[in-house]
């Protein structure tokens, strides 16, 4: 009973992270209305911002304070050059403009930082949170972090005139159009928010995985994952869907002899499918009606 | 109302410069099976071998194509049903001493069930879930290879190495040549193939329910079973490009098979263009040799330069090679009406 | 009277196709005017061509500024307010946020919450609804809704496209009586489309009528109304 216990909280401190992610993907499937792929490359790099300025020389949160200030007008451009000339292309130059901003992120990540494996700070601290090496301080951090990140963007989507904005773009968007809203820029708004979120998640994450530029493929699956079980249309079902895969896959890890830790990876493969499988719209998402 | 009175009653006959179109068409596919037997017998070997490559990518991109192209169901992770193929190929004609030649029906099989398997709870997922889905596979399946499970017969990280076949029937070729032969043989059969089940009954059915699922399954299509089934035929031409890859390489291990794999296939379908067939040639040629472009330029920031290409393709030819060609021959077929 | 809205040479395409063929239009400040036609005509197309939704040539003038090939947000903007066909309802939002959207590009806050206010009091039972959410509404409610998110913007122009389209002839009584009312009161100019030609013919002062994209012949209302031979060949009843 007590080892159970015991993996449940470690799934929790790993959950953390996937939650951290799974929000970032969740916001930007609001803004744009597809997966983004390069999510996981886009924190890495904007990590290694966050790095570069702390060797430098710069306190950890005002690095922390700048490094999402540059996310979120970094996402915005992005949108502005890379996206919008596609905007009107089928999906699937969409997916492929997300592929190629994939490759130019990792590759100009390693050529100006290395592939080295670099250990990056963390501002609450690497002891023991509870029990020993359950939860440590930093995985307890990064989750209030992350339920503080939801709590903020829940205040905006629902308070703010620009939140209900940026709802409208999303949801209808020659109707938005219409109200004399500027749809163009709200979706380079979501972008921005969505790297944004990503820089945090990225900078939470690093001190756990350690910082290189293929740190992120494999969580932004997990990411994928807790937004997928969730409901890619809900930004609270995401953390909770990132939480219980974190938690799942302790686990099954523990608990199910073959799998052990090499197959951890074919776990998330596995959640996908069969939440999707008995519901296809995530646990917490909103069916989607077509009308013929 | 006045009726406009023409000289003939059916439609003119698209053409340019005075040649219908299907001539061209014609004399376009006449020249490039020229070319592709010439090939052989005037290059060097190692550029043979990486045609020979091109044209076992294109064979994989065409299935993914049967799926998203003409049926419009996403996928991500066809590196899966590609490795899957190898591996069948290899363990066949190492462990068993099986000839090469009957390890590609064998893949076929294995690779027709696994995704006609994969096919029944993706019935389910429709655009991004199912994309999702996929891209699980692929990041998955390399780990499963390398597991302690299999490792018997994949042989772990390490993977098989099998033997070049030579030519046979005392052939004047050496196993480059015979391979790219091989390969073309078997291709041509595959393009044959696919080609008539696109032009055939079941082939309106799949594109029927790629623009309308629910008008199709109310025309008494059943959605479902030709899901399915696309997506194991799908896999099947995957695996079988597969397994033609492992003889060609002579060698199989799960890091050949990761997502950049089944990212590089996505790209060669997009850039070659979606529901063309033909197209499915240019994008074989892309994935082969567009990295080795962006390489040239700058050993550090290969990536980065194949993602720059890759942009500037997209933007250039947003509907594909295939979609650029129609274009030009749709704008020359207007400038002849004009001109004539 | 004065031109609120003044379109001349009007023509649009979708892609290489041209859907309408030198339209001239002008719409008097304060009335009511109506463009009639059969399917296919370009009447929507006509009112996607003022907003800026489509390709055009021609010159279209609003207030004395010329607003052709200005985007559609911009044109909003200056207070042409468009309710789509199909209505364009937010269905996951509430009514009330249905509300905020269409005052977006407005910043007085407490000027809006009037307006809400008053919106309710044309449409009440948009008021008892407003916190549902308004993909749940009926067809009826839906197109209520579309207008009053229109009123939420102070139009000085709106362009209705079939607003009776699909509902029953009691709610289209309803929605009539409103929107002559909003006329008067609120001295909003409307340009009306629509296939009912009778109800247009009843509420508008000046009418349009066009065919494959052509103008066919204009004036009055009452003129329309009363020639045999458009009644018959044009209008249908």
């Amino acid at each position: 009973m007590e080892l159970f216990a015991h993996q449940i909280l470690a799934g929790l401190a790993t959950g953390g992270i996937y939650a951290c992610m799974a929000l970032a993907v969740v916001m930007i499937y609001q803004a744009i209305d597809h997966l983004n792929f390069a999510q996981g490359e886009m924190a890495m790099f904007s990590t290694f911002i966050a790095w570069q300025l702390i060797q430098w020389g710069i306190p950890y949160w005002l690095a922390f304070g700048a490094t999402i200030v540059i996310s979120f007008a970094a996402g915005v451009v992005i949108e502005r050059v890379v996206l919008r000339p596609v905007h009107d292309a089928p999906v699937l130059s969409h997916v492929v403009a997300f592929i190629a901003l994939l490759a130019i992120l990792n590759s100009a990540a390693g050529f100006i930082w290395d592939y080295t494996i670099k250990s990056f700070p963390s501002p609450f601290g690497g002891g023991a949170f509870l029990g020993q090496g359950l939860m440590s301080k930093h995985d307890a951090g990064m989750i209030g972090m992350t339920l503080a990140m939801l709590v903020l963007l829940y205040l905006f989507f629902r308070h703010t005139r620009i939140g209900l904005a940026m709802r409208a773009a999303a949801a209808n968007p020659e109707s938005a159009r219409l109200a004399g809203i500027r749809v163009g820029w709200m979706t380079a708004l979501g972008w921005g928010m969505a790297a944004a979120i990503g820089s945090v998640a990225g900078m939470l994450i690093a001190p756990v995985v350690f910082l290189e530029p293929n740190m992120m493929l494999s969580i932004l699956l997990y990411g994928f994952a807790g937004a997928v079980v969730g409901g890619l249309t809900s930004p609270g079902g995401a953390v909770i869907g990132g939480f219980a895969v974190g938690i799942i896959e302790n686990l099954a890890g523990t608990y199910i002899p073959v799998v052990g830790r090499e197959m951890k990876l074919s776990i998330a493969l596995c959640i996908i499918v069969a939440v999707l499988c008995v519901k296809p719209s995530g646990l917490f998402g909103r069916p989607v009606v077509t009308r013929v | 109302m006045l009726l406009r009175r023409t000289g003939t009653r059916e439609p003119p006959v698209a053409t340019i410069a005075g040649m219908p179109l299907t001539t061209w068409r014609l004399t376009a596919l006449g020249i490039g099976l020229v070319v592709l037997a010439v090939i052989p017998f005037v290059m060097k070997n190692f550029y043979i071998f990486q045609i020979t490559l091109a044209i076992i990518y294109a064979i994989a991109i065409l299935g993914l194509n049967l799926l998203t192209g003409f049926n419009g169901q996403f996928s991500l992770g066809h590196s899966a049903f590609y490795a899957i193929g190898a591996y069948t190929a290899a363990i066949m004609m190492d462990g068993f001493d099986i000839h090469y030649a009957w390890t590609l029906p064998a893949a076929a099989i294995v690779c027709f069930i696994f995704g006609f398997l994969f096919g029944l709870p993706a019935l389910r997922l429709e655009g991004v879930y199912l994309a999702l889905a996929t891209f699980a596979l692929a990041i998955a399946i390399p780990q499963m290879l390398k597991s302690s499970a299999v490792e018997h017969w994949t042989g772990g990280v390490q993977g098989i190495t099998i033997i070049k076949p030579d030519a046979p029937f005392g052939l004047p070729l050496n196993s480059d040549q015979w391979l790219y032969l091989f390969t073309i043989i078997v291709a041509v059969v595959m393009y044959v193939c696919g080609d008539n089940l696109v032009k055939s009954r079941t082939g309106r059915a799949l594109i029927a329910i790629r623009d309308h699922p629910i008008a199709a399954s109310a025309m008494g299509i059943d959605v479902a079973l030709y899901k399915s089934l696309t997506f194991g035929v799908s896999a099947l031409y995957t695996g079988v490009a597969g397994a033609l890859g492992a003889i060609a390489i002579s060698f199989v291990a799960p890091d050949s098979f990761t997502f950049s794999l089944a990212i590089a296939l996505f790209v060669g379908l997009v850039v070659g263009g979606t529901g063309s067939i033909p197209g499915t040639f240019f994008g074989g040629l892309f994935v082969l040799f567009v990295p080795n472009i962006a390489e040239q330029f700058s050993k550090g920031l290969a990536g980065a330069v194949y993602g720059i290409i890759l942009l500037l393709v997209i933007y250039l030819m947003p509907t594909g090679a295939a979609g650029l060609v129609r274009l030009i021959s749709s704008r020359l077929v207007q400038q002849g009406r004009a001109g004539g | 009277m004065n031109r609120l809205l003044e379109a001349r040479g009007l023509c649009a395409f979708y892609g290489a196709t041209q859907v309408l063929f030198g339209i001239d239009l002008s719409i008097d400040e304060g009335g009511i005017t109506t463009l009639l036609g059969a399917n296919g005509a370009g009447k929507t197309t006509t009112l996607r061509s003022l907003s800026g939704m489509c390709r055009t040539h021609g010159d279209i003038v609003f207030q004395g500024k010329s607003i052709a090939g200005r985007g559609t947000e911009d044109i909003v903007r200056l207070g042409i307010a468009h309710v789509p066909q199909g209505r364009g309802t937010f269905s996951r939002q509430t009514v009330e946020e249905n509300l905020e959207i269409g005052a977006m590009t407005r910043r007085d806050r407490r000027a809006i919450a009037t307006d809400i206010e008053r919106v309710y009091a044309y449409f009440p039972r948009l008021k008892e609804r407003h916190r549902q959410q308004a993909g749940t509404l009926s067809g009826g409610e839906q197109q209520m809704l579309a207008v009053g998110r229109a009123m939420m913007l102070r139009p000085k122009l709106m362009l209705l496209d079939e607003p009776s389209f699909g509902l029953a002839p009691l709610i289209v009584e309803e929605l009539f009586g409103i929107l002559r009312t909003l006329n008067r009161t609120e001295k909003v100019s409307m340009l009306l489309v629509e296939q009912n030609a009778a109800l247009a013919l009843d509420l508008a002062d000046d009418a349009y009528l066009i065919e494959t994209g052509r103008l066919v012949t204009t004036g009055p209302a009452r003129q329309l109304r009363d020639d045999e031979n458009i009644r018959r060949s044009y209008l249908g009843y």
